[in-house]
Protein backbone atom coordinates (compact mmCIF):
# COMPACT_ATOMS: atom_id res chain seq x y z
CA UNK A 1 0.00 0.00 0.00
CA UNK A 2 2.95 2.24 1.02
CA UNK A 3 4.98 1.64 -2.17
CA UNK A 4 1.05 2.25 -4.14
CA UNK A 5 1.07 5.55 -2.67
CA UNK A 6 4.62 6.31 -3.20
CA UNK A 7 4.37 5.27 -7.20
CA UNK A 8 0.94 7.46 -7.16
CA UNK A 9 2.74 10.70 -5.82
CA UNK A 10 5.99 10.27 -7.49
CA UNK A 11 5.29 12.62 -10.37
CA UNK A 12 4.34 15.24 -7.83
CA UNK A 13 7.27 14.66 -5.79
CA UNK A 14 9.31 14.81 -9.01
CA UNK A 15 7.67 18.12 -9.52
CA UNK A 16 8.22 19.53 -6.41
CA UNK A 17 11.89 18.99 -6.54
CA UNK A 18 12.59 20.27 -10.05
CA UNK A 19 10.60 23.82 -10.74
CA UNK A 20 10.44 25.02 -14.03
CA UNK A 21 13.31 26.22 -15.16
CA UNK A 22 13.03 30.45 -15.39
CA UNK A 23 15.14 32.03 -18.28
CA UNK A 24 17.34 34.46 -17.37
CA UNK A 25 15.10 37.10 -18.86
CA UNK A 26 12.38 36.85 -16.04
CA UNK A 27 15.46 37.69 -13.54
CA UNK A 28 16.18 40.89 -15.80
CA UNK A 29 14.97 44.56 -14.76
CA UNK A 30 12.04 45.90 -17.02
CA UNK A 31 14.10 48.28 -19.38
CA UNK A 32 16.52 45.12 -20.15
CA UNK A 33 13.15 42.76 -21.33
CA UNK A 34 11.73 45.78 -23.18
CA UNK A 35 15.20 46.06 -24.83
CA UNK A 36 14.90 42.11 -25.95
CA UNK A 37 11.32 42.28 -26.64
CA UNK A 38 11.94 45.49 -29.28
CA UNK A 39 13.72 43.37 -32.34
CA UNK A 40 14.94 46.71 -33.70
CA UNK A 41 16.21 48.19 -30.44
CA UNK A 42 17.77 44.89 -29.28
CA UNK A 43 21.64 45.73 -30.16
CA UNK A 44 21.80 41.75 -30.95
CA UNK A 45 20.12 41.99 -33.78
CA UNK A 46 22.85 44.30 -35.32
CA UNK A 47 24.79 40.61 -35.05
CA UNK A 48 22.12 38.76 -36.61
CA UNK A 49 21.88 41.41 -39.81
CA UNK A 50 25.87 40.93 -40.19
CA UNK A 51 25.12 36.97 -40.11
CA UNK A 52 22.49 37.28 -42.21
CA UNK A 53 25.20 38.94 -45.30
CA UNK A 54 28.14 36.52 -44.33
CA UNK A 55 25.31 33.69 -44.77
CA UNK A 56 25.09 34.85 -48.51
CA UNK A 57 28.45 35.58 -49.34
CA UNK A 58 30.63 33.77 -50.77
CA UNK A 59 33.65 32.98 -49.49
CA UNK A 60 37.27 30.91 -49.42
CA UNK A 61 38.27 28.50 -52.38
CA UNK A 62 35.31 26.88 -52.99
CA UNK A 63 33.62 30.62 -53.40
CA UNK A 64 30.60 29.38 -51.96
CA UNK A 65 28.06 31.00 -49.40
CA UNK A 66 26.68 29.33 -46.90
CA UNK A 67 23.07 30.17 -48.25
CA UNK A 68 24.89 28.07 -51.19
CA UNK A 69 24.35 24.66 -49.84
CA UNK A 70 21.88 25.42 -46.99
CA UNK A 71 20.02 27.77 -49.04
CA UNK A 72 17.46 29.79 -46.91
CA UNK A 73 18.65 30.37 -43.34
CA UNK A 74 14.87 30.61 -41.47
CA UNK A 75 14.12 27.17 -43.52
CA UNK A 76 16.67 24.76 -43.10
CA UNK A 77 18.09 26.29 -39.65
CA UNK A 78 15.31 26.60 -38.11
CA UNK A 79 15.31 24.54 -34.82
CA UNK A 80 18.65 23.65 -35.38
CA UNK A 81 20.52 25.70 -32.51
CA UNK A 82 18.23 24.25 -30.00
CA UNK A 83 19.51 20.77 -30.90
CA UNK A 84 23.38 21.82 -29.90
CA UNK A 85 26.01 20.96 -28.54
CA UNK A 86 25.83 17.18 -29.86
CA UNK A 87 28.10 14.92 -31.53
CA UNK A 88 29.64 14.92 -35.12
CA UNK A 89 30.26 12.22 -36.93
CA UNK A 90 33.25 13.43 -39.14
CA UNK A 91 34.60 15.60 -36.08
CA UNK A 92 34.28 12.71 -34.23
CA UNK A 93 33.83 15.17 -31.29
CA UNK A 94 30.90 16.67 -29.53
CA UNK A 95 30.42 20.42 -31.41
CA UNK A 96 28.47 23.31 -30.14
CA UNK A 97 27.26 25.30 -32.25
CA UNK A 98 30.01 28.24 -32.83
CA UNK A 99 32.67 25.05 -33.88
CA UNK A 100 29.84 23.45 -36.32
CA UNK A 101 29.56 26.83 -37.99
CA UNK A 102 33.43 27.27 -37.60
CA UNK A 103 34.21 23.46 -38.99
CA UNK A 104 31.99 23.72 -41.97
CA UNK A 105 33.61 27.15 -43.25
CA UNK A 106 37.33 25.59 -42.94
CA UNK A 107 36.05 22.22 -44.71
CA UNK A 108 33.25 23.02 -46.92
CA UNK A 109 33.99 26.53 -47.65
CA UNK A 110 37.89 26.16 -47.42
CA UNK A 111 37.91 29.89 -45.82
CA UNK A 112 40.30 30.94 -43.60
CA UNK A 113 39.44 29.91 -39.95
CA UNK A 114 36.90 31.71 -38.31
CA UNK A 115 38.69 33.21 -34.40
CA UNK A 116 36.88 32.43 -31.55
CA UNK A 117 34.50 35.29 -30.84
CA UNK A 118 35.54 36.88 -33.73
CA UNK A 119 32.85 39.44 -34.79
CA UNK A 120 32.09 37.28 -38.10
CA UNK A 121 31.90 33.89 -36.01
CA UNK A 122 29.60 35.60 -33.44
CA UNK A 123 27.58 36.96 -36.48
CA UNK A 124 26.82 34.04 -38.06
CA UNK A 125 25.94 32.12 -34.80
CA UNK A 126 23.79 34.55 -33.98
CA UNK A 127 22.04 34.14 -37.28
CA UNK A 128 21.53 30.87 -37.55
CA UNK A 129 20.68 30.40 -33.30
CA UNK A 130 18.27 33.03 -34.61
CA UNK A 131 16.07 30.99 -36.41
CA UNK A 132 15.50 28.71 -33.36
CA UNK A 133 14.06 31.75 -31.59
CA UNK A 134 10.90 30.39 -29.53
CA UNK A 135 12.18 26.54 -29.99
CA UNK A 136 12.50 24.40 -26.46
CA UNK A 137 16.20 22.86 -25.93
CA UNK A 138 16.83 19.77 -27.27
CA UNK A 139 19.33 17.46 -25.59
CA UNK A 140 21.43 15.49 -27.32
CA UNK A 141 20.44 11.54 -27.22
CA UNK A 142 23.75 10.01 -29.08
CA UNK A 143 26.10 8.10 -26.96
CA UNK A 144 29.35 10.66 -26.87
CA UNK A 145 26.84 13.65 -26.12
CA UNK A 146 25.69 11.96 -22.67
CA UNK A 147 29.21 10.75 -21.79
CA UNK A 148 29.95 13.97 -22.28
CA UNK A 149 26.88 15.22 -20.18
CA UNK A 150 27.86 13.46 -17.39
CA UNK A 151 31.21 14.97 -16.96
CA UNK A 152 30.09 18.44 -17.36
CA UNK A 153 27.51 17.72 -14.70
CA UNK A 154 30.23 16.67 -12.52
CA UNK A 155 31.56 19.74 -13.38
CA UNK A 156 28.32 21.74 -12.26
CA UNK A 157 28.71 20.51 -8.72
CA UNK A 158 32.46 20.63 -8.36
CA UNK A 159 33.92 23.21 -5.88
CA UNK A 160 36.16 24.86 -7.86
CA UNK A 161 38.88 28.34 -7.61
CA UNK A 162 40.18 30.40 -4.86
CA UNK A 163 36.11 30.72 -3.72
CA UNK A 164 35.54 27.23 -3.66
CA UNK A 165 32.48 27.67 -5.28
CA UNK A 166 30.61 25.48 -7.63
CA UNK A 167 27.98 26.47 -10.11
CA UNK A 168 24.91 25.08 -7.89
CA UNK A 169 25.98 27.56 -4.68
CA UNK A 170 24.95 30.31 -7.05
CA UNK A 171 22.39 29.30 -9.93
CA UNK A 172 20.82 26.53 -7.82
CA UNK A 173 20.74 27.88 -4.22
CA UNK A 174 20.95 31.32 -4.89
CA UNK A 175 18.64 31.77 -7.67
CA UNK A 176 17.00 35.05 -6.79
CA UNK A 177 19.04 36.52 -4.77
CA UNK A 178 21.93 39.42 -5.21
CA UNK A 179 25.23 39.57 -5.41
CA UNK A 180 26.41 42.91 -5.56
CA UNK A 181 23.70 45.07 -7.19
CA UNK A 182 23.33 42.33 -9.57
CA UNK A 183 20.08 39.83 -9.79
CA UNK A 184 21.74 35.91 -9.66
CA UNK A 185 19.65 33.96 -12.50
CA UNK A 186 19.81 30.46 -13.06
CA UNK A 187 22.33 30.10 -15.27
CA UNK A 188 20.53 29.09 -18.34
CA UNK A 189 22.30 29.58 -21.80
CA UNK A 190 19.55 29.73 -23.68
CA UNK A 191 19.76 33.13 -25.03
CA UNK A 192 23.33 33.05 -26.48
CA UNK A 193 24.96 34.44 -28.41
CA UNK A 194 23.99 37.38 -26.32
CA UNK A 195 24.44 40.91 -25.77
CA UNK A 196 25.88 41.74 -22.29
CA UNK A 197 25.40 45.30 -21.41
CA UNK A 198 28.45 44.65 -19.25
CA UNK A 199 30.53 44.21 -22.64
CA UNK A 200 28.39 46.20 -24.57
CA UNK A 201 28.51 43.60 -27.22
CA UNK A 202 27.40 40.23 -28.31
CA UNK A 203 29.21 37.54 -26.99
CA UNK A 204 28.81 33.68 -26.77
CA UNK A 205 28.05 30.98 -24.00
CA UNK A 206 31.44 30.09 -23.52
CA UNK A 207 32.24 33.75 -23.23
CA UNK A 208 29.48 33.92 -20.21
CA UNK A 209 30.93 30.93 -18.70
CA UNK A 210 34.31 32.03 -18.74
CA UNK A 211 33.30 34.87 -17.02
CA UNK A 212 32.05 32.76 -13.98
CA UNK A 213 35.44 30.96 -13.68
CA UNK A 214 37.06 34.11 -13.30
CA UNK A 215 34.55 35.38 -11.09
CA UNK A 216 34.77 32.24 -8.58
CA UNK A 217 38.91 32.68 -9.39
CA UNK A 218 39.30 29.07 -10.96
CA UNK A 219 41.43 28.93 -13.99
CA UNK A 220 39.30 29.18 -16.91
CA UNK A 221 39.67 26.99 -19.88
CA UNK A 222 40.27 28.13 -22.70
CA UNK A 223 37.52 28.99 -25.68
CA UNK A 224 36.54 25.69 -27.40
CA UNK A 225 38.31 23.45 -24.15
CA UNK A 226 36.35 20.13 -23.64
CA UNK A 227 35.19 21.59 -20.66
CA UNK A 228 33.54 24.21 -21.82
CA UNK A 229 31.44 22.05 -24.14
CA UNK A 230 30.61 19.37 -21.77
CA UNK A 231 29.37 22.36 -19.16
CA UNK A 232 27.43 23.51 -22.25
CA UNK A 233 25.78 20.12 -22.70
CA UNK A 234 25.15 19.91 -19.09
CA UNK A 235 23.19 23.50 -19.35
CA UNK A 236 20.83 22.34 -22.61
CA UNK A 237 19.82 19.37 -20.28
CA UNK A 238 19.27 21.58 -17.13
CA UNK A 239 17.59 24.47 -18.82
CA UNK A 240 14.96 22.10 -19.88
CA UNK A 241 11.68 23.33 -21.92
CA UNK A 242 13.29 26.59 -22.11
CA UNK A 243 13.39 28.50 -25.33
CA UNK A 244 16.25 30.00 -27.64
CA UNK A 245 15.89 33.83 -27.44
CA UNK A 246 18.87 34.61 -29.70
CA UNK A 247 20.11 37.15 -29.22
CA UNK A 248 18.95 37.91 -25.80
CA UNK A 249 19.59 41.26 -23.99
CA UNK A 250 21.54 40.40 -20.09
CA UNK A 251 22.78 42.54 -17.89
CA UNK B 1 30.29 50.17 -40.97
CA UNK B 2 26.63 48.30 -39.99
CA UNK B 3 23.08 50.08 -39.53
CA UNK B 4 19.63 49.33 -39.08
CA UNK B 5 17.27 51.90 -40.06
CA UNK B 6 13.64 51.94 -39.36
CA UNK B 7 11.52 53.97 -41.87
CA UNK B 8 7.99 53.15 -42.87
CA UNK B 9 7.57 52.56 -46.32
CA UNK B 10 4.01 54.87 -46.91
CA UNK B 11 3.01 57.40 -44.60
CA UNK B 12 -0.27 59.57 -44.73
CA UNK B 13 -0.24 63.41 -45.34
CA UNK B 14 0.84 65.05 -42.22
CA UNK B 15 0.80 62.20 -39.89
CA UNK B 16 4.00 61.93 -37.59
CA UNK B 17 6.22 58.98 -38.09
CA UNK B 18 8.83 57.71 -36.15
CA UNK B 19 12.39 57.05 -37.39
CA UNK B 20 15.24 54.95 -36.09
CA UNK B 21 18.76 54.01 -36.70
CA UNK B 22 20.85 51.73 -34.67
CA UNK B 23 24.07 51.57 -35.55
CA UNK B 24 27.24 48.39 -35.17
CA UNK B 25 30.11 50.76 -33.73
CA UNK B 26 32.05 50.56 -29.96
CA UNK B 27 31.85 54.05 -29.40
CA UNK B 28 35.64 53.51 -27.57
CA UNK B 29 35.53 56.28 -24.52
CA UNK B 30 39.13 57.46 -24.66
CA UNK B 31 39.34 56.66 -21.30
CA UNK B 32 39.58 52.81 -21.19
CA UNK B 33 42.87 50.98 -21.08
CA UNK B 34 44.22 49.13 -22.43
CA UNK B 35 45.56 45.01 -21.35
CA UNK B 36 49.27 46.71 -21.21
CA UNK B 37 47.89 49.88 -19.39
CA UNK B 38 47.73 52.42 -22.65
CA UNK B 39 45.06 54.61 -23.21
CA UNK B 40 42.69 53.28 -25.82
CA UNK B 41 42.37 56.55 -27.97
CA UNK B 42 38.75 57.67 -28.10
CA UNK B 43 36.85 56.60 -31.02
CA UNK B 44 33.24 57.86 -31.32
CA UNK B 45 30.66 58.66 -33.80
CA UNK B 46 30.66 62.31 -32.82
CA UNK B 47 28.37 63.40 -35.70
CA UNK B 48 25.29 61.79 -37.58
CA UNK B 49 22.97 63.96 -40.03
CA UNK B 50 20.10 63.01 -41.39
CA UNK B 51 18.46 65.02 -44.32
CA UNK B 52 15.06 64.62 -46.48
CA UNK B 53 14.78 65.32 -49.86
CA UNK B 54 17.89 67.31 -49.14
CA UNK B 55 16.93 69.44 -46.16
CA UNK B 56 18.65 68.34 -43.10
CA UNK B 57 15.56 67.33 -40.51
CA UNK B 58 17.98 65.70 -37.78
CA UNK B 59 21.37 65.82 -36.28
CA UNK B 60 22.81 64.65 -33.19
CA UNK B 61 26.69 65.17 -32.18
CA UNK B 62 27.64 62.55 -29.74
CA UNK B 63 30.32 62.31 -27.22
CA UNK B 64 32.10 59.25 -24.91
CA UNK B 65 28.36 59.53 -22.85
CA UNK B 66 27.01 57.31 -25.61
CA UNK B 67 26.95 53.26 -25.39
CA UNK B 68 28.07 51.26 -27.52
CA UNK B 69 26.35 50.17 -30.60
CA UNK B 70 24.36 53.93 -30.76
CA UNK B 71 20.37 53.59 -31.10
CA UNK B 72 18.62 57.03 -31.71
CA UNK B 73 14.97 57.52 -32.90
CA UNK B 74 13.57 60.92 -33.71
CA UNK B 75 10.14 62.08 -35.05
CA UNK B 76 9.21 63.98 -38.48
CA UNK B 77 5.98 65.32 -39.95
CA UNK B 78 5.30 63.76 -43.14
CA UNK B 79 4.05 66.10 -45.69
CA UNK B 80 5.89 65.11 -49.10
CA UNK B 81 7.12 62.06 -50.36
CA UNK B 82 11.00 61.90 -50.89
CA UNK B 83 14.34 60.41 -49.41
CA UNK B 84 15.67 60.03 -46.21
CA UNK B 85 19.31 60.10 -46.07
CA UNK B 86 21.50 59.28 -43.25
CA UNK B 87 25.37 59.80 -43.17
CA UNK B 88 27.70 59.63 -39.93
CA UNK B 89 31.49 59.69 -39.18
CA UNK B 90 33.39 58.58 -36.43
CA UNK B 91 37.25 59.96 -34.95
CA UNK B 92 39.34 57.65 -37.28
CA UNK B 93 37.26 59.44 -40.69
CA UNK B 94 35.42 56.07 -41.12
CA UNK B 95 31.62 57.16 -42.56
CA UNK B 96 28.55 55.27 -43.36
CA UNK B 97 25.67 56.10 -44.43
CA UNK B 98 21.86 54.51 -45.50
CA UNK B 99 18.95 55.95 -47.37
CA UNK B 100 15.07 55.00 -47.47
CA UNK B 101 12.56 55.99 -49.20
CA UNK B 102 8.77 57.55 -47.90
CA UNK B 103 5.82 57.72 -50.37
CA UNK B 104 3.51 60.09 -48.70
CA UNK B 105 -0.09 59.48 -49.78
Amino acid sequence: MRALCMLLLWPLLLAAQTPAPRSGLEFASADVRALQADDFANPGMLWVARGEKLWNTPAGRSATSCAGCHREAPVSMKGVAARYPRFDREAGAVLNLEARIKRCRESRQQAEALPHESEDLLALTAYVAHQSRGQSLVPAKDVASVAARERGREQYFRRQGQMNLACMHCHDRLAGRKLLSDTISEGHGNGYPAYRLEWQALGSLQRRLRACFTGVRAEAPAFGAPELIELELYLVQRAGPLRVETPAVRR
Amino acid sequence: MLARIQVPAQAKRGEIITIRIAIQHPMETGYRPDHFGRRIPRNVIHTLVVRFAGAEVFRADMGSGVSANPFLQFHVRAEAGGEFTFDWVDDTGAKGSERATLNVV
